[in-house]
């Protein structure tokens, strides 16, 4: 009994711990009046709708969105070969592909940032849009990859020669058999992509800061104007999008072994 | 269609693609900056070519010792404060339901995905004098009026420890989640408590999972570069933060490359240190 | 020569011969049964049939036609796995319409032959359901209707039934073995489980070591194996150690067999007797005299554990005869010659 309630409150705690500045930001982004104050006073959802209605911050949405969108395609597109590839053929030298993968995840971001900066300013191409969404693909392509080998590594060889013994061929396999067992885990890879491409500042603010404002660029320059209610609903915004992003990848998948739980269990 | 050497050319045809992105999109850029960081200064552009040590010879000042020795000894206490919590955490939610787990790795997900500007803000909020946890505190009667709490090295470390311990969770979730059950339920039928097992069975069997997440940890936190200056005063930033400050403001690309080189030296020594904790690992 | 002829095939990995100079020639409409204990290279054979290996050396040929080289999807044989390898994300019909669906076959065409073949399997029905809901015989079931959808030259099966508790093993050997008789298909299915290959094949192929020990039919190999390897891996049987003594006879532990021929040859040899041929009678009346060690009783027979000073010689008997033995009693065990066979040690 007691050692249930000490779980319970330890859970508790660490709860409370992640959702206390969510829940502060939520009470500050429905304030009626432009001012920081918690409890909030009066209730209004008029800084929501400015997201949507201010041009600024509409037009930061929409950067950011289409941003995100690509990235998420440049990531799954340079993964999905690599990740076939490797559960396909004997070559452990291509292996060093997949470090080159993981190796801008696990450094310190402002590494990538940097080499992308000194990258797209050496070639004179700095400040296109399109500079951002490939070096964001390339950032993230450690997701979409894991995903796909955890899912290719699902995938039971016998199904694959069961379809040979019954005529179809590497191309046929890999449409009729392998492409849909992959499908899901290529939609999480995608999905995981997107949402952290959405909040991330660093690499996008050096290779696009100076002509493109995403909403994380643009939250971090309005801070240093000054507090607007409109910056915690764009966080509250992102939370949710966050949430409901990976609400249904474990709705619809198994997020418990995506992130390492053993197959055998699912 | 099983697993086979490539034999003709074209079954390499898969790898073009990837291949040719990560080459152009990561080696090179990652060797340009390697190259700049040997270069020139130019006040105007962005450097010009040459050969220089200079770069490197300014981190031998007090100034970016100082820099350094902070970085280090905030990564570090940010590793074992977010382990310390993260371990135990893990540690019971693998025993929860498989639908709790889930709800709660989806929190997690939700959280780590948080742009550090979101985090910083969400605490800056948190911390300040209007809106901040202090009004709490003074209508529970604990204080007479409210302050604010940041700037501050505590703010730093809590914001920072917010951002990675959804990332600990997650590094340690598939270890605990695979630490066989039967170990600790011989622990019981051996009559220890479970609090007793859990520190005599299950701390040492993943004594090097926690050192590689330490260390793990302890790379993540050097890469934060926004809550230092948001949360804190100048003598908080960290070798992020001046890396980006050199890149961005100060125009001098060459040494910012220098800084990061330094800084790539140090994230892969540890997580080859990592890696190697790993292997011992698994060969036990 | 209609049929499939193996030649010579070997397939080495690494150092390792996994099936040896291996020649095995099987005639139309046979069900054959690859037999033997695990690592002994039957499912390696298997593969390199269907295509799923390629063979170290030699060739493989069906209806005179030569196929080592030609990949598996050409070969149109339907193989069954022991995974059975169901597609998860396809439904019963369509996993079993799956050869017609990637040869862009009508779809009223593929769902009447899945219908088909659904009945074929006493699965009528069960085309809209997904693979996930079913059992286990019923899976085993849909792997085989999916594996005969194209009418293939081969059925081959992969110790299909590994998966199946004993009892629907048993009524699963049957049914097999009526559907190959009534398709008059060609069949080769790997197990090691003798009892299976009693139940359904026509020629059973016993491997040990990348070769064939033995090929006959069921009752030959058990009633005449080819070496101890065979008769101790096929059912149950007491092997004894047999001597030439001076007089020409053939001696087992000290005693004479009268009417057994000794073995020509200088090399070691054995004899095989199944224990259901060995009988107990008293002490004195019988070849060779023991003690009962252990008497287990089944109901339905009872098996008598008896130390002639050395070995154990089982017996296996039904309550009908009427051995009373119990453990610790002296008592004569009869080796008839005509149940005796010798074998190389």
């Amino acid at each position: 009994m007691r050692q249930t309630f000490l779980r319970r409150l330890y859970f508790f705690a660490v709860g409370l711990f992640l959702a206390l500045p969510l829940i502060v930001v939520a009470g500050v982004s429905v304030n009626e009046k432009q001012d920081l104050t918690f409890p909030p006073v009066g209730f209004s959802m008029s800084w929501y709708q400015q997201i949507f209605a201010d041009p600024e911050w509409r037009r930061a949405l929409i950067a950011s969105i289409l941003l995100a969108l690509s990235a998420a395609a440049i990531a799954v597109a340079v993964a999905l070969p690599l990740a076939w590839f490797l559960w396909r053929r004997i070559a452990p030298w291509a292996n060093v592909f997949q470090l080159l993968g993981v190796a801008p995840f696990i450094l310190p971001p402002v590494i990538t940032a940097l080499g992308m900066l000194t990258f797209w300013a050496t070639s004179g191409l700095y400040g296109q849009p399109w500079t951002a969404a490939i070096s964001h693909g390339i950032f993230f392509v450690t997701l979409p990859l894991v995903t796909l080998s955890l899912g290719f590594a699902s995938i039971d060889r016998s199904l694959v020669e069961a379809a040979a013994t019954m005529g179809a061929d590497d191309r046929t396999v890999l449409r009729t058999v392998v492409f849909p067992l992959i499908l899901p885990y290529l939609v999480s890879g995608y999905a995981f992509a997107f949402v952290l491409s959405l909040n991330e500042y660093i690499v996008a603010y050096m290779t696009v800061g100076f002509t493109i404002e995403t909403l994380p660029i643009k939250i971090f320059n309005a801070l240093r104007y000054g507090y607007t209610p409109t910056m915690a609903a764009v966080s509250i915004f992102f939370v949710a999008v966050a949430a409901l992003v990976f609400g249904l990848i474990a709705r619809f998948g198994d997020i418990r072994k995506l992130l390492g739980a053993m197959a055998s269990e699912g | 269609m099983r697993r086979e050497a490539p034999k003709s050319l074209a079954d390499y045809a898969p790898l073009v693609f990837p291949g040719l992105m990560l080459i152009v999109f990561f080696v090179v850029p990652f060797s340009t900056m390697i190259a700049v960081s040997f270069f020139q200064r130019d006040p105007a552009g962005f450097y010009t070519v040459a050969f220089t040590l200079d770069n490197y010879g300014r981190f031998i000042s007090l100034f970016f010792g100082r820099v350094l020795g902070f970085s280090l000894m905030l990564s570090v206490l940010v590793a074992i404060c977010c382990v310390a919590i993260a371990f135990p955490f893990t540690y019971l939610l693998t025993k929860q339901s498989r639908k709790v787990q889930t709800v709660w790795l989806v929190v997690l997900l939700s959280v780590l995905s948080l742009s550090e500007v979101i985090i910083g803000f969400a605490w800056s909020t948190l911390f300040s004098r209007t809106a901040g946890i202090t009004n709490l505190f003074v209508w529970l009667g604990l204080m007479n009026e409210p302050v604010a709490l940041l700037p501050s090295f505590g703010a730093v470390l809590t914001g920072m420890v917010y951002q990675a311990l959804p990332y600990t969770v997650l590094v340690l979730y598939p270890a605990l989640v695979r630490l066989d059950p039967t170990l600790l339920e011989a622990a019981r039928t051996l009559g220890s408590s479970p609090v007793r097992a859990f520190f005599n069975v299950v701390v040492p069997a993943l004594r090097n999972t926690v050192v590689a997440t330490v260390i793990m940890v302890f790379v993540f936190a050097l890469g934060s570069y926004l809550l230092p200056q948001i949360l804190g005063r100048p003598q908080h930033w960290t070798l992020s933060v001046l890396i980006t400050d050199q890149a961005i403001y100060q125009s001098n690309m060459p040494f910012a490359a220098a800084m990061a080189v330094f800084l790539v030296l140090i994230s892969l020594a540890l997580v080859g240190l990592t890696l190697f904790a790993g292997r011992k690992e698994n060969a036990l | 020569m209609s049929g499939l002829a193996i030649n010579d095939v070997t397939k080495q990995f690494g150092d390792f011969k996994a099936v040896d100079s291996l020649d095995l020639s099987v005639p139309h409409g046979t069900f054959v049964c690859l037999l033997g204990p695990s690592g002994c290279g039957k499912t390696t054979l298997l593969r390199m049939i269907a295509g799923l290996e390629e063979p170290t050396s030699g060739s493989i040929v069906i209806d005179g036609q030569d196929i080592t080289g030609v990949p598996t999807h050409q070969r149109n044989f339907g193989m069954v796995f022991q995974s059975l390898a169901l597609f998860p994300h396809l439904s019963v019909g369509d996993n079993v319409s799956y050869a017609l669906r990637i040869r862009g076959t009508p779809r009223e065409e593929q769902r009447r032959r899945a219908d088909e073949l659904l009945k074929l399997v006493h699965l009528p029905g069960f085309a809209d359901r997904p693979v996930a809901k079913l059992s286990g015989g019923q899976r085993q079931r849909v792997a085989i209707a999916r594996a005969l959808a194209l009418s293939p030259r081969l059925f081959l099966l992969d110790e299909p039934m590994s998966a199946l508790d004993a009892k629907l093993r048993e009524s699963m050997q049957v049914e097999l073995r009526q559907l190959q008789q009534r398709l008059g298909i060609t069949t080769i299915v790997v197990t090691h489980d003798q009892r299976e290959a009693m139940t359904m094949a026509d020629l059973v192929v016993v491997m040990g070591q990348g070769r064939i020990r033995q090929a006959a039919s069921p009752i030959e190999i058990y009633r005449k194996p080819a070496d101890a390897f065979v008769a101790d891996f096929i059912g149950s049987t007491n092997l004894l150690e047999i001597a030439t003594d001076s007089a020409g006879r053939a001696m087992v532990q000290g005693a004479a067999i009268p009417g057994l021929a000794p073995p020509n040859g200088a090399a070691k040899a054995s004899i095989s007797i199944r224990p259901e041929d060995v009988r107990i009678a008293a002490a004195g009346a019988g070849t060779l005299d023991g003690t009962v060690t252990f008497v287990r009783d089944l109901g339905a027979t009872i098996e008598t554990y008896v130390d002639v000073g050395g070995p154990t010689i089982v017996a296996v008997t039904t309550p009908r005869e009427r051995v009373d033995a119990k453990a610790g009693d002296r008592v004569g065990v009869v080796l008839p010659a005509e149940s005796c066979v010798v074998v190389k040690s």
